[in-house]
C-alpha cells in the first residue's frame, strides 16, 4: 500500500479506543447536566431567599425541587393508578409512534421533492419560495383543521394519531427537501463530465453520482428531522384532543399545574429525553451506514 | 442584480403563484367539499379587508412578541457562543452536548413559561421565542468562531498580533457567515414559538389566540386570514435578516456580486 | 561571539512532534548572511517547512537555539522582523486588495495616510495599480500570490520567509513571478529564505540552495549558485544553470536511499 494511500485512509479506532472515547463523553454530559442542575437550585436558593420577584415570582409552584420531580415519576398521578413514570412512558411510545411514522413520511416526501427540483432551475425558481414559506405557517393554528380534514381519509386503526403523524410529516419534509436539494446540487462537475462520456442516463447519473454525493447532506437534514418530528407530533397532540400522547398528558397537568407543578415538569424531561432519544438514533443510525460504505462519503 | 435579471429570477413563482391561486379557487368551487375548513382564497382576502381592524394589530402585537424573543435569544446565543469559544477544550467538549440540546422540544415547555408569567402578558412569549432563538445561534456562531482558517491564524501570529486582535480580525468575520444562517432559521421559530405560547393562554390582542377562538366558532375565513397575517409576518422578518446578510456579509459566495 | 554577518543562525536546532513521535528536524545548523536569497528544497518530510516555521518562531524547536537579527526568534517575531507568505495566498475575503495589504501596517499602529502611501508603493512594486478595491476572489490565483507579497513586504521587513508561495500555479505563471520576486527583492535587499518542491525555480532564484533530506529531516548539501544577477529568461538556457541543477538533483537522489520512486518523481525536472 503506498504512503498516499496510507495517509487517506480514516484513523480506526481500537475497540478499547471507542470505549474510552465513548465514556468520556457520557462523562461531559453527565457534568453538564450536574452543572445545569446545581444552577437551577441556585437559582431558586438565591431568589427565595431574597424575595426578588422579577422576572418572576421563585416559589415551590413556579420551580419545584429537582428531587421533587424525580420523586414524582415514581408516584402515581391519581389514586390507584400507576406510578407517573410508567404512564409517561406509555405515552412517549404514543407519540414516538406518531413522530416515526411522520419522520418517515416527510423524509420520503421531502427527499421525492428534492429529487424532482434537483432536474429542473425553473422548477426551483417557481416553487422553491412556497416551500419555504411552508413553514412560516404556524401549524398549530392548521393543526386542528389537518385533524378534521385528515382523519375521516384514515382507516379506523390509523385515525386520530394517523393526523397527527400528517402534521409531524409537516415539519419534517420541508429540511429534508432543502437539503436534498443542495446535495444533489453539489455533485463534482467534473464527475458530472465523466457520465456523460458515458453516455450516462439521466437515471443513472442520478442514482450512481448525485444521490450518494447528497449524502452527507441528507443525512444532517435528518438529524434535524428527527427534532422536528418530535416538536410536530406533540404539537400535532395539543388541539387533536388525544389523550395517550404527551401532548395530551401536557394539556393535562398544565390545568393541575397549581396544585401538583412537578407533574408538567416531569412531563417536560420525558418529552426531553423523547426527543434526544429520537435524534441519537438517527446519529447513531447515520455512523452505522457511513462507516460500512466509506467510499459513498465526500 | 439588473432589472432584467430579477424579472427572470422571480417570473416563475409569480406564476405558480397565479397558477395556485387560480386552481385552489376552481377546485373550491367545483367541488364545494371542504368550504368550512378551507374557504375560497377570494374569502379569505375579503376577510382580511374586512377585519382589518382587528387583525393587523394583532398580527403587529404577536410580532413585537417574537421580535423580542427573537433579539434576546439570538445575543444571548451569540454572547454564551463567544465566552465559551474562548476556552478551546470547553467548547469542544460542549458542541456535541449543545447539538444534542437542539433536539428536545422546547414547545413542551411553552405552559410553564405561562404559569411563571402573566398569561395575558407578552413576556411568557417573549421568552419561548427566545428559549427556542438560543441555542440553533449559539451553536452556528460556535460552530463559526472555531471554523478559522488555521493559516489566517497562523499570520496573525506572525504578526505578533493580540489574541483580541485575532478574534476580532479573523474569527468573527469568518463566523458571521455562519451566524447569519441560525439568524435566518430563529427568525421563523420566533414567530412560530410565540403562536404556540399564545395558544396556552394569552391576551386577546395576540394573533394566536385570535385565530384559535375564530376556529372555535367556526368562522373559519377569519381564522385563515389570521394565519395568512402570521405567515406574512413570519416571512417578513425572515427577509429582513436576509437583507441585513446581504449588506453584512458581502464576501460569501451565496452573496457576492460578481 | 554573535557574528553580525549572519542575519538568521540556526544552531544544533532539532524538533520532535509529539504526535506520532516524528523526528521532523535533527540537528540543523545553518548561517544566512544579510541579503541571500536562499532556497530549501527536499521532498516530503525532511522538515523544510517546519525549519522555515522554527526561524518564524511559529514553532518551538526541542531543542537548539534561533538568532534571528541578533535577537531570539520570538523576539524577532514580536519586532516584526519578517513577513510571510505561504503557498495558499491566506488573503482575507472580507476586506479588500488595499485593507489586505494594510492589515500588517495597522497592527503597527500606522496612520491612515502612512499606510495610504505605503499601500500604493506595494501595489505598484507588484504591479497591481488600480486593484486596490478589488476583493481576492475577484483575483487570479497569481495575482491573490503577488497581494500576498506585496503584504508580506508592506513593512518591509529585514527577512522575507516563503513556504512553496508559487507551488499552486501554473508553470508560465510562475516563471513570470520568479522574475517579479528577483526584482523585488533586488530593489529592497532583504534576505529571503524561500521553501519549494522545483529544483528550477530553486536553482534560478537563489544564491544558496540547501538541501535537505527526509527522516528524520536533516540538511544533505548546500549548493553556491553562481550564476550572475540579474538572472533572465536567458539563465534559463545557460549551461551553467543545467550544471547546477543537476547538482542539486545528485544531492537530492545520493542522499534519497530513503527517498521512495513517487517522491523522487515530485520532485520533477
Amino acid at each position: 500500500m503506498s504512503h498516499a494511500a496510507a495517509a487517506t485512509f480514516p484513523i480506526r479506532r481500537s475497540y478499547a479506543g471507542h470505549i474510552a472515547a465513548g465514556a468520556r463523553r457520557a462523562l461531559a454530559v453527565v457534568a453538564v447536566v450536574a452543572a445545569l442542575v446545581g444552577l437551577y437550585e441556585l437559582y431558586r436558593f438565591i431568589w427565595s431567599s431574597t424575595g426578588w420577584t422579577h422576572p418572576f415570582i421563585v416559589d415551590d409552584t413556579s420551580m419545584p425541587h429537582v428531587w421533587v420531580i424525580l420523586h414524582a415519576l415514581w408516584q402515581p398521578a391519581q389514586v390507584n393508578q400507576p406510578a407517573l413514570g410508567t404512564i409517561l412512558f406509555h405515552k412517549s411510545l404514543f407519540t414516538a409512534k406518531e413522530a416515526a411514522v411522520g419522520f418517515a413520511l416527510g423524509a420520503v416526501v421531502g427527499f421525492a421533492i428534492g429529487i424532482v427540483l434537483a432536474h429542473s432551475r425553473l422548477l426551483v425558481r417557481g416553487f422553491l419560495p412556497y416551500i419555504v414559506a411552508s413553514q412560516t405557517i404556524p401549524i398549530l393554528a392548521i393543526a386542528p383543521m389537518v385533524v378534521v380534514w385528515v382523519n375521516p381519509k384514515l382507516p379506523p386503526s390509523l385515525q386520530g394519531w394517523g393526523s397527527v403523524a400528517v402534521i409531524a410529516a409537516y415539519l419534517t419534509f420541508f429540511p429534508v427537501a432543502i437539503n436534498t436539494l443542495r446535495g444533489l446540487q453539489s455533485a463534482d462537475p467534473r464527475a458530472l463530465e465523466l457520465m456523460r462520456t458515458y453516455a450516462a442516463s439521466r437515471w443513472t447519473v442520478l442514482w450512481k453520482l448525485r444521490v450518494p454525493a447528497s449524502m452527507p447532506f441528507v443525512f444532517s437534514a435528518l438529524r434535524i428531522a428527527a427534532t422536528a418530528s418530535v416538536v410536530g407530533a406533540i404539537i400535532g397532540e395539543l388541539p387533536s384532543g388525544l389523550q395517550s400522547g404527551l401532548g395530551g398528558a401536557i394539556l393535562n397537568f398544565n390545568q393541575y399545574y397549581s396544585i401538583e407543578p412537578q407533574e408538567l415538569w416531569a412531563t417536560n424531561i420525558v418529552a426531553a429525553i423523547l426527543g434526544i432519544v429520537f435524534f441519537v438514533v438517527v446519529a447513531a443510525a447515520e455512523k452505522a451506514i457511513v462507516r460500512r460504505a466509506p467510499e459513498n462519503v465526500a | 442584480m439588473s432589472a432584467a435579471r430579477t424579472v427572470r429570477e422571480w417570473a416563475p413563482a409569480l406564476v405558480v403563484f397565479v397558477l395556485g391561486i387560480a386552481l385552489w379557487q376552481g377546485a373550491i368551487a367545483a367541488f364545494d367539499i371542504q368550504q368550512f375548513l378551507l374557504p375560497k382564497p377570494s374569502d379569505i382576502v375579503r376577510s382580511c379587508w374586512d377585519q382589518r381592524h382587528t387583525l393587523w394589530p394583532a398580527g403587529w402585537y404577536t410580532f413585537k412578541e417574537a421580535l423580542g424573543g427573537f433579539a434576546v435569544g439570538s445575543i444571548a446565543g451569540m454572547a454564551a457562543a463567544t465566552v465559551i469559544s474562548r476556552f478551546r477544550t470547553l467548547g469542544a467538549a460542549l458542541m456535541p452536548i449543545a447539538v444534542a440540546a437542539n433536539a428536545i422540544p422546547i414547545i413542551a415547555f411553552a405552559p410553564i413559561l405561562n404559569n411563571w408569567f402573566n398569561p395575558l402578558s407578552p413576556s411568557s412569549k417573549i421568552a419561548m421565542a427566545a428559549v427556542l432563538c438560543f441555542l440553533p445561534v449559539m451553536v452556528n456562531t460556535m460552530r463559526g468562531l472555531q471554523s478559522a482558517n488555521p493559516r489566517q491564524i497562523e499570520l496573525m501570529r506572525s504578526y505578533a498580533a493580540s489574541g483580541f486582535s485575532i478574534w476580532r480580525q479573523v474569527r468573527v468575520p469568518t463566523a458571521l457567515p455562519f451566524v447569519f444562517t441560525s439568524l435566518k432559521v430563529a427568525s421563523v421559530l420566533a414567530m412560530i414559538a410565540a403562536i404556540v405560547g399564545e395558544y396556552f393562554g394569552g391576551s386577546y390582542d395576540a394573533l394566536g389566540v385570535l385565530i384559535r377562538s375564530k376556529a372555535q366558532i367556526l368562522d373559519f375565513e377569519t381564522a385563515w386570514a389570521g394565519i395568512l397575517v402570521a405567515s406574512v409576518l413570519g416571512i417578513t422578518l425572515y427577509l429582513a435578516v436576509a437583507a441585513a446578510e446581504r449588506l453584512v456579509v458581502r464576501w460569501a459566495p451565496e452573496t457576492r456580486d460578481s | 561571539m554573535t557574528e553580525q554577518h549572519s542575519v538568521v543562525d540556526v544552531s544544533g536546532v532539532s524538533k520532535t512532534f509529539p504526535r506520532g513521535n516524528v523526528r521532523a528536524l535533527e540537528n540543523i545548523d545553518l548561517a544566512l548572511r544579510p541579503g541571500e536569497f536562499v532556497s530549501l528544497i527536499g521532498p516530503s518530510g525532511c522538515g523544510k517547512s517546519t525549519l522555515l516555521r522554527v526561524i518564524g518562531d511559529l514553532v518551538e524547536p526541542s531543542t537548539g537555539s534561533v538568532v534571528v537579527n541578533g535577537k531570539s526568534a520570538r523576539q524577532a517575531r514580536n519586532d516584526h522582523d519578517y513577513g510571510i507568505v505561504f503557498q495558499d495566498s491566506v488573503l482575507f475575503d472580507w476586506r479588500t486588495v488595499a485593507k489586505n495589504i494594510s492589515m500588517p501596517l495597522e497592527l503597527l499602529g500606522w496612520d491612515r495616510a502612512k499606510r495610504k502611501e505605503r499601500i500604493d508603493e506595494m501595489l505598484r512594486l507588484v504591479e497591481l495599480q488600480g486593484f486596490g478595491d478589488h476583493h481576492p476572489w475577484q483575483l487570479s490565483g497569481g495575482m491573490q500570490q503577488r497581494v500576498s507579497i506585496a503584504r508580506a513586504l508592506a513593512f518591509e521587513p529585514a527577512l522575507l520567509l516563503m513556504d512553496e508561495p508559487f507551488g499552486a500555479l501554473d508553470e508560465m505563471t510562475r516563471e513570470r513571478l520568479n522574475l517579479e520576486l528577483l526584482s523585488i527583492w533586488q530593489q529592497l535587499g532583504s534576505t529571503v529564505v524561500f521553501v519549494t518542491h522545483s529544483i528550477s525555480e530553486a536553482v534560478f532564484l537563489s544564491t544558496r540552495v540547501v538541501v535537505m533530506s527526509p527522516r528524520p529531516g536533516r540538511i544533505a548539501g548546500i549548493v553556491d549558485v553562481d550564476l550572475p544577477y540579474p538572472r533572465t529568461v536567458e539563465t534559463r538556457e545557460a549551461p551553467r544553470y543545467f550544471e547546477l541543477v543537476t547538482e542539486v538533483r545528485e544531492l537530492l537522489r545520493s542522499r534519497g536511499e530513503h527517498l521512495l520512486p513517487e517522491e523522487e518523481a515530485a520532485l520533477g525536472q
